[in-house]
Parts: structure tokens; C-alpha cells; sequence
């Protein structure tokens, strides 16, 4: 593996750019967002994670910069010499207010917990757009015992794509199918998942912002009303079925293993993990009915 | 390198059969077992490009893309299912859902623009003589309505044929740059096009050179006709200064924007100019692949601009010496399968490319990152015919019209409530109130005018003294786009038209960006409620909230589609033709 420079580190080559009136400094390769994060300045973000390629698709992320007759995405925007950019305009607060009131009008943000911070952050009305506006109304994909699909959660960040693709896995199960607001995350034709080439390694449900991936545990949980987040105790272990030495954080609630995630900065995983780390917890505690 | 996994769903024999008329006999994958394939990288990347032609070739043996089809595509061009069926489900003409209850063609009827008047009668008349209809945004015969497209069934598709009496009102006329010589040449036969002046620039070009080829263009002040106006001087040089061994030339022939129709007369009826500019364009860029890229729906124009790419390469025109300059080009068709959205650049180049017609962000620019992410440069066919008129009477003749800003002429597709439809050349500067005149004068009680299709703006009457150049246009708060003028008689009901430009929109947009995808849906929703309201119009805070969507949508979507979905709703309503109480 070749050495590659963390964007964001500021390096001997770097550039300057102003925000929001600040001359911050980043390295070269680093992006407008993480010139906003050098300078202390907290962005909404949703398609956009540390370990996958950015898409700029969601557009919760945009900044003014001058000279551009749009505002542009910063998670994906590398930065230029002698930009400036401002964070906190009343188009970029326009934006990021309706961008998140459209989601909101259309898509059950209830667990999408950091989303609904930013609502109310920018004073979203998902409700202006009154009874009529048309919802996604999916029925919850319940096709095996590891993980579960509700796309009325779903906000089409393309994050799980990515992750089952060229991102992490190399499995292309998932893809986009449609076009507009019909389109979904689908396997082709819509096949159930067992039927289609998904391996199971959960790393789509690991970067869904929404929670329209989640675990079957966290679901039965949930419909049982017996989700307690604030209950819950994460344990770091290191997984045990193979010699690669995958960090894995266990999610306990009840002395019972709820989730299984890995951290993003683990160098082996960068969040990634396979079928056996992710869901081969059974054998410490066969099922959730069982306990 | 990804393993794929295939359902049991098999190919039907004629389905083999049809794919490999597209494909030949070259797999990207070999077997390893039953369900798995694998594939070398380097070979699927490079056979990717042919899903769409495969996909097509499907569409036409079956009327869908079955399960087994899919498939059998898939495991020769080594494509995940999953991202196959994301580029098939993509496209309007093909069929995803279920195979079809019948063997016949489809008659698609054209529900936009002047069409929408008649489209219900034409649908009910082909389904009383027992023939299948879709309802289809529009077909770009504007000149021409109602129009429709057949799409054929192990047969050809088929559209009408040079019929309509106006739809080139000045053919002949010698003062005409672009439209010189069409409705007068063969537009099937090489020595016609020889004849009429063809292949006199390209000559030029040779001896010229290409540093003075883009002086010249830049002296000239040629800019897009696609809708975005920018400079093909700069364009065409940023090309040839790019690194890169392969560059390419793109030709957008994908002319979706309701009301345009020009790009498909250009084709129809002067296709060798197309490939002649096509070719200057190698010269001067440096660029060795070339690409028309057609709407699926323009049949006759395939068929002429695939006559003309052979006849030219047989005269030596196309190939490894393009005319004797030692410089290589030869071009590739490629046929849309229904998207408005894949005349976006980029979504262009991801169509070709084989996947979904979303567009890139920008930058990098298609001048350096384009097509297979090689130095490109695209542009629309009216931009390209152009170029003829620039090489061979230099700049300063081709300036000695339209203005300073806007130099030149200007190709418009006149549609609607007008005595003789049809394409017209003027120079910029042409008054609107004039160009009305030049096509027979506006028919009826005028009410107002689209200018610049779907994505433009409406004006009222009182705006026939507009001088059409950019900089006037854009003074007053509408467009030029792509050229379209659709007059609409006070026989029109307006919000019944929004209400369709909406949901065109609504259907069109790729679903990429949130701002777009529920943008372009809830101002749809907005306008079926204002229909409802018998007349009560918008209440202030729906004309807030239209407002506050139209603002995000222009600030925040990827790509001009969603940057425009609202301008020509906006513009109605600002004018008091729609939302307000009657
Ligand atoms: C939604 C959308 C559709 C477009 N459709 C077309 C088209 O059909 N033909 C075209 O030439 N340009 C189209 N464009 C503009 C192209 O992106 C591009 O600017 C153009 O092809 C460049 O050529 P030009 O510089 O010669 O105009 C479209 C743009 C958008 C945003
Ligand atoms: S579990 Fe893994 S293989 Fe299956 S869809 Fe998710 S990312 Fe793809
Ligand atoms: S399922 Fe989750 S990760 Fe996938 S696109 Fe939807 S919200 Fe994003
Ligand atoms: S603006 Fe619309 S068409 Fe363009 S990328 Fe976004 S969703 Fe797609
Ligand atoms: S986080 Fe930047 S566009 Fe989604």
C-alpha cells in the first residue's frame, strides 16, 4: 500500500483559503469541508463519510463561494488557493433549511438522529408542504434474521452502494434503479436479498445515516419498544474468527450484543468488517428470544 | 474484481442472438463454475460502454428487458446485475417491469407543448384500431403536432418523414449560414453535399492550421447553442492544450428540451455537415474518437447522420488520415433510450460509458475529465455548423451580424399558435415581434410565449420588441436556451401547461440531489392544487413557499436541470399568468 497524504493535514504545500472571513490554511488535496473543520466550523453532512468516495448528492453540505452563481458542496469541493467561502449566508442557511425540509416532507427522518439536530438548527418546516405531499411508502424488506431495509427511511445517499461497491466490498448486491423520486436502492428486480449477491457483511447498514439499514436485532428491539440506547455499553474487542485483526465494537443492552459496528479510523477495517465480525456473534448468544 | 452472482433466469435463444449482433463474439468474463463468473478489469471497463447498445438490442427482441436477458448481458460484459437493471430502470424506452401483453410496436404520443392539444384524441384513435400507446414528453416534432414515435417490435422504429410543408419556410434563401443548404441537398448522398460547398472548410482548416482555426473561432465569438453560451474558442482550446493520448469530440444530439426541434432537422437534412464540422473539430483539438450522441426517439436522423459517418469515411473524410491531414478520427453513433437528463454533459458521457445518466460534478470539466474521464469536447450540432461559416469567411464576416455580445445568427425552433410552424435562421438581434412576423405572424389572441423550452421563461405581448441576443434575454430575465419560441393563444389554459412543465420536470429529473428530486415533485404537487382551486389562485403562502423551493432548487441542485425546473413555473406566476384568482 502506498503512503497517501491525509487531505486536511496541513503540509509544507498547502492552501489558503477564507472562510467566513478567517484565513485557514489546509493541505493540499484537502477539501472545503475539511478547511471548515480546521477552523472549528461544524457542517451538516449526509452522503459525505471519511471512509467512502464522495458523491455530493445530498447538497445539506453547501457553502457560498465567491464567484460561483451556485452555491457548491464542500465535502467534495477540493479547496483553491484565495477562495472564499462563507458558511453562514442567508442562501447557504436558505439551502440547508430546505434541503432538509424536503427530505423531511417526503422520508421518516425519526431516527436519522444528527439530521434532526440540523432541522431544528435551520428552522425546517417539513410540514409546510401540507397532507398531500406525496411520501416514499415502501413496506419494510424483512428477508432474512441479520439485517432489515425500511426505505421510507431512505434518503438516497448513495452510502450503502458505495460501501457494497467500489468503496469497500466489491459486491455490487445494491445499486440504484429508476430515476427521480421512484428511484430506490434495489438489488435487480427488486430480487430478495438471500437471492441476490449480497455476502452479508453488513458494511451498508454500517453507513446508513438513517437507520433505513439496521440490524434485525435493533429492529425487534424497536418494535418491542425495548430500544434503550442510553442503557446500551460498547465493548472494543478484536474479532476472533481470522488472523486479519478487525476491531469490533460490541453494543450490549441487557448483557445481550445488539449491533456490531467498527470504528472508521481503524486502520485494518475503516469501518468495514465481514459476515462472521458483523453478525457471528451468535455463538456467544444464540438469539435475542432465547435470552 | 468482483465475483458475480447470477439468478437462474436464462436468455431465450433469440435473445442470445440479438445481444451478439451487438456485442460479436468478444466476452469481458470467462466461467469459472455454474453461477460465477470472473472477469479481467481491464477488459470489463473496456467493454462497459456497449450495456446501452446491448440493452436496446434486448428492448427491440423481447419489448422489455427480462430477467434471463439481463442476465445473459451481464455475464458477456461482465456487469453486475444489480448496476445493469440501475441503467436499464434508468430509461424511459426500455421496459423493466413485466415482459408486454403483446407483439406489436408502441405508438408514443407526444403530450407536451402544441401536442398537448391533440395527444388524448391520437391515443384514443391508434387504441380504436388496436394499437398500443405510452404518453411521451416531448418528441421534438413540435413543428409537426401531435407527435408521435413508433417504437418497433423485431423491427425498425419509424417517425415521419420530411412532411410537414413549413417546417423549412426558407429553404434556399441564399442569405442563410445554417440552414443553407438543407431542404435543397440530398441529404443521403455525399456528392450531393459536395456539391452544395460540403467539405470546402474542412480543406480550409488543413491549409489554415489549427492555431488560426482558433483564433478564428475565438474572434468570432461563437458560443454553445446547447443553453449555455459558452465560448467554443476557449472550449476547443482548453482541448487541445489538455494532456492525454485520446480526446474526444462529442456531438449532443440528444435535443430533449421541449419545444426544440433544430438539432434533428440539422441531422435529417444536412447530415454531412455535422460530420464535416465534426471532423475540423479532430483537427483543431488534437482529438482522435468521435461521438454523436441521439435521442432514441429520432430514428430517420440515425439513420442519415450513420449513411453520411459511412459515405464520409469511405471518401476518406473519417479514418486513420482524415482528409490528408495526418490527423486520425472516426466516429461512433450511439442512440439515447429516453432521458431528457442525458443532454447533460456529463450524464452524456455516463450514458455512453454504459452507466446511469447522472451528471458529474463540476469540476474537473469535460475539457480535461470528460468522456472515459479523457479530454473532451462536446457540443451541440448547431454549435458545430457554425464552425463551416467561420473557416471559410473568417471572423470578421461571420460578426457582420446579430451584436457585439451575440454575434452571428441563431437558429429558432417556432412552435404553437403560429401561422408556419418550423425552423428559422435570423440574425441575433431579431426582434421577437419580428422572428413572429418572418413565420406568418402569432394565429389567434396571443396570451404568451415560452422562450427557451421547459427550462426558459415565459414573456408576455408586451415583450415583442425583445431583441433576442444573449445579453438582452438575460437583461430581461429569460433565455434564448436552446432557441425555442412556443406562442400559446388565449385558447391555452396556462396552468394546465405549468402544471405539465412541472411534471415534466417531476419524471426528467435523474433523482440524484434532494434539491431536485423533491424539489421538482412537491412544485408538481403545488400546481395540480392551484388546478384544483377553480380559479381561487395561490394563497400568498404557497407563492412564499414556490419562491423558497425555486430559490434552493437554483442554488443547491447538481446540475441545470434542477437549477431551471422552476424558472418557467416562477416566471408564470410573477407574470400574473398563473396563481392568481380569476
Ligand atoms: C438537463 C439538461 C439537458 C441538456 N440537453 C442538451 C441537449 O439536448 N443538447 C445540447 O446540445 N445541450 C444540452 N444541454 C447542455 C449541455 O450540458 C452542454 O452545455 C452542451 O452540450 C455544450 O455544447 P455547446 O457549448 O455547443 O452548447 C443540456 C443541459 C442540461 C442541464
Ligand atoms: S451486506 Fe454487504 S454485500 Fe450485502 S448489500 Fe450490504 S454491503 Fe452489499
Ligand atoms: S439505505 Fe441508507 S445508506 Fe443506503 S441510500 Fe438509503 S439512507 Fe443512504
Ligand atoms: S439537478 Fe436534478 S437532474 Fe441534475 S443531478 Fe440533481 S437530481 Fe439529477
Ligand atoms: S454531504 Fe456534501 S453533498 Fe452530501
Amino acid at each position: 500500500m502506498t503512503a497517501v497524504q491525509q487531505p486536511g493535514q496541513s503540509t509544507e504545500v498547502g492552501v489558503t483559503i477564507s472562510i467566513d472571513g478567517r484565513d485557514i490554511s489546509v493541505g493540499e488535496g484537502a477539501t472545503v469541508l475539511d478547511a471548515c473543520k480546521a477552523a472549528g466550523i461544524d457542517t451538516p453532512t449526509l452522503c459525505y463519510s471519511d471512509n467512502l468516495t464522495p458523491v455530493n448528492v445530498c447538497r445539506v453540505c453547501v457553502v457560498e463561494l465567491e464567484g460561483s452563481r451556485t452555491l457548491i458542496p464542500s465535502c467534495s469541493r477540493p479547496a483553491e488557493e484565495g477562495m472564499v467561502v462563507h458558511t453562514d449566508s442567508e442562501r447557504v442557511r436558505h439551502s440547508r433549511k430546505m434541503v432538509i425540509e424536503f427530505l423531511g416532507s417526503g422520508v421518516d427522518l425519526s431516527q436519522a438522529d444528527d439530521l434532526n439536530t440540523w432541522a431544528d438548527h435551520y428552522g425546517a418546516e417539513p410540514d409546510r408542504y401540507g397532507p398531500k405531499a406525496e411520501r416514499i411508502d415502501e413496506e419494510v424488506k424483512i428477508q432474512d434474521d441479520l439485517y432489515i431495509r425500511d426505505y421510507d427511511k431512505c434518503v438516497l445517499c448513495y452510502k450503502c452502494v458505495e460501501a457494497c461497491g467500489d468503496d469497500a466490498q466489491h459486491t455490487f448486491a445494491i445499486a440504484i434503479s429508476g430515476r427521480g423520486f421512484e428511484a430506490r436502492i434495489s438489488t435487480e428486480f427488486d430480487i430478495a436479498l438471500p437471492d441476490s449477491a449480497c455476502v452479508y457483511c453488513g458494511n451498508c447498514v454500517a453507513v446508513c445515516p438513517t437507520n433505513a439499514l439496521q440490524f434485525k436485532t435493533e429492529w425487534d428491539l424497536r418494535e418491542a419498544a425495548q430500544w434503550k440506547p442510553e442503557e446500551q455499553t460498547v465493548t472494543t474487542t478484536v474479532c476472533s474468527y481470522c488472523g486479519v485483526g478487525c476491531n469490533l465494537e460490541m453494543h450490549v443492552q441487557d448483557n445481550t450484543i445488539v449491533k456490531v459496528t467498527s470504528p472508521n479510523d481503524h486502520d485494518v477495517t475503516s469501518g468495514n468488517l465481514c459476515i462472521k465480525g458483523r453478525f457471528g456473534w451468535q455463538y456467544v448468544q444464540p438469539s435475542i428470544e432465547k435470552r | 474484481m468482483a465475483d458475480l452472482k447470477f439468478t437462474d433466469d436464462q436468455a431465450s435463444d433469440a435473445e442470445v442472438a440479438a445481444v451478439a449482433g451487438v456485442l460479436g463474439d468478444t466476452n469481458a468474463t470467462e466461467h469459472t463454475h455454474e453461477r460465477v463468473v470472473r472477469g479481467g478489469t481491464a477488459r470489463r471497463h473496456a467493454m462497459r460502454h456497449l450495456l446501452l447498445p446491448a440493452l436496446h438490442a434486448l428492448q427491440t427482441e423481447s419489448g422489455w428487458i427480462s430477467r434471463g436477458g439481463l442476465n445473459h448481458v451481464c455475464e458477456r460484459l461482465g456487469v453486475p446485475p444489480a448496476e445493469a437493471y440501475g441503467v436499464a430502470s434508468f430509461y424511459e424506452l426500455f421496459k423493466v417491469d413485466e415482459a408486454p401483453d403483446h407483439d406489436g410496436p408502441v405508438t408514443h404520443v407526444c403530450v407536451d407543448g402544441p401536442c398537448r392539444d391533440g395527444s388524448e384524441l391520437v391515443i384514443a384513435q391508434v387504441q380504436a384500431a388496436g394499437g398500443h400507446t405510452h404518453r411521451s414528453p416531448c418528441l421534438g416534432q413540435c413543428e409537426r403536432p401531435t407527435a408521435v414515435f413508433i417504437q418497433g417490435r423485431r423491427g425498425p422504429d419509424v417517425v415521419e418523414a420530411d412532411s410537414t410543408p413549413f417546417a423549412l419556410t426558407q429553404a434556399g434563401n441564399p442569405g442563410l449560414r445554417l440552414l443553407q443548404r438543407m431542404g435543397v441537398v440530398d441529404p443521403t448522398s455525399i456528392d450531393s453535399y459536395r456539391e452544395h460547398g460540403g467539405w470546402a472548410a474542412l480543406t480550409r482548416v488543413i491549409e489554415m492550421g489549427a492555431d488560426d482555426v482558433l483564433t478564428a473561432l475565438s474572434d468570432s465569438g461563437l458560443s454553445g447553442r446547447g443553453g449555455a453560451a459558452f465560448p467554443t474558442g476557449f472550449k476547443w482550446r482548453a482541448v487541445r492544450e489538455a494532456d492525454g493520448d485520446t480526446k474526444h469530440i462529442v456531438a449532443n444530439c440528444d435535443e430533449s428540451e421541449p419545444g426544440t426541434f433544430k438539432d434533428r432537422l440539422i441531422m435529417e437534412r444536412d447530415p454531412f455537415a455535422l460530420i464535416e464540422a465534426m471532423a475540423i473539430a479532430a483537427i483543431t483539438t488534437g482529438a482522435d474518437r468521435g461521438w454523436v450522441y441521439i435521442r432514441g426517439e429520432y430514428p430517420l436522423a440515425t439513420e442519415r447522420v450513420r449513411n453520411a459517418i459511412d459515405q464520409a469515411r469511405a471518401a476518406g473524410m473519417l479514418g486513420a488520415d482524415v482528409a490528408g491531414s495526418g490527423q486520425p478520427f472516426d466516429i461512433e453513433v450511439r442512440r439515447g433510450a429516453g432521458a431528457y437528463i442525458c443532454g447533460e454533459e456529463t450524464a452524456l458521457f455516463n450514458s455512453i460509458e454504459g452507466f446511469r445518466g447522472e451528471p458529474r460534478n463540476k469540476p474537473p470539466f469535460p475539457t480535461t475529465n470528460g468522456l472515459f474521464d479523457q479530454p473532451t469536447a462536446i457540443n451541440n450540432p448547431e454549435t458545430l455548423l457554425n464552425v463551416l461559416p467561420i473557416v471559410l469567411d473568417g471572423a470578421r464576416a461571420y460578426r457582420s451580424v446579430g451584436t457585439e455580445g451575440s454575434p452571428g445568427t441563431r437558429l429558432f425552433c417556432l412552435s404553437g399558435h403560429v401561422a408556419k410552424p418550423g425552423l428559422y435562421e435570423m440574425p441575433f438581434g431579431t426582434t421577437l415581434g419580428e422572428l413572429l412576423d418572418l413565420a406568418g405572424g402569432a394565429t389567434g389572441d396571443t396570451q404568451a410565449i415560452l422562450l427557451g423550452g421547459a427550462a426558459g421563461s415565459f414573456v408576455t405581448p408586451d415583450s415583442l420588441d425583445l431583441p433576442l441576443t444573449l445579453e438582452d434575454t438575460r437583461a430581461a430575465g429569460t433565455t434564448l436556451g436552446s432557441g425555442v419560441v412556443m406562442v400559446f393563444d388565449t385558447t391555452v389554459d396556462l396552468t394546465d401547461m405549468c402544471t405539465r412543465i412541472s411534471e415534466f420536470f417531476r419524471n426528467e429529473s435523474c433523482g440524484q440531489c434532494v434539491p431536485c428530486r423533491v424539489g421538482a415533485v412537491r412544485q408538481h404537487e403545488m400546481m395540480v392544487e392551484l388546478t384544483g382551486r377553480n380559479g381561487q389562485g395561490l394563497a400568498p403562502e404557497r407563492r412564499e413557499l414556490h419562491d423558497d423551493m425555486a430559490r434552493a432548487m437554483a442554488d443547491a441542485s447538481i446540475c441545470g436541470l434542477g437549477h431551471t425546473a422552476a424558472s418557467a413555473v416562477a416566471s408564470a406566476i410573477k407574470l400574473g399568468l398563473i396563481g392568481s384568482p380569476s
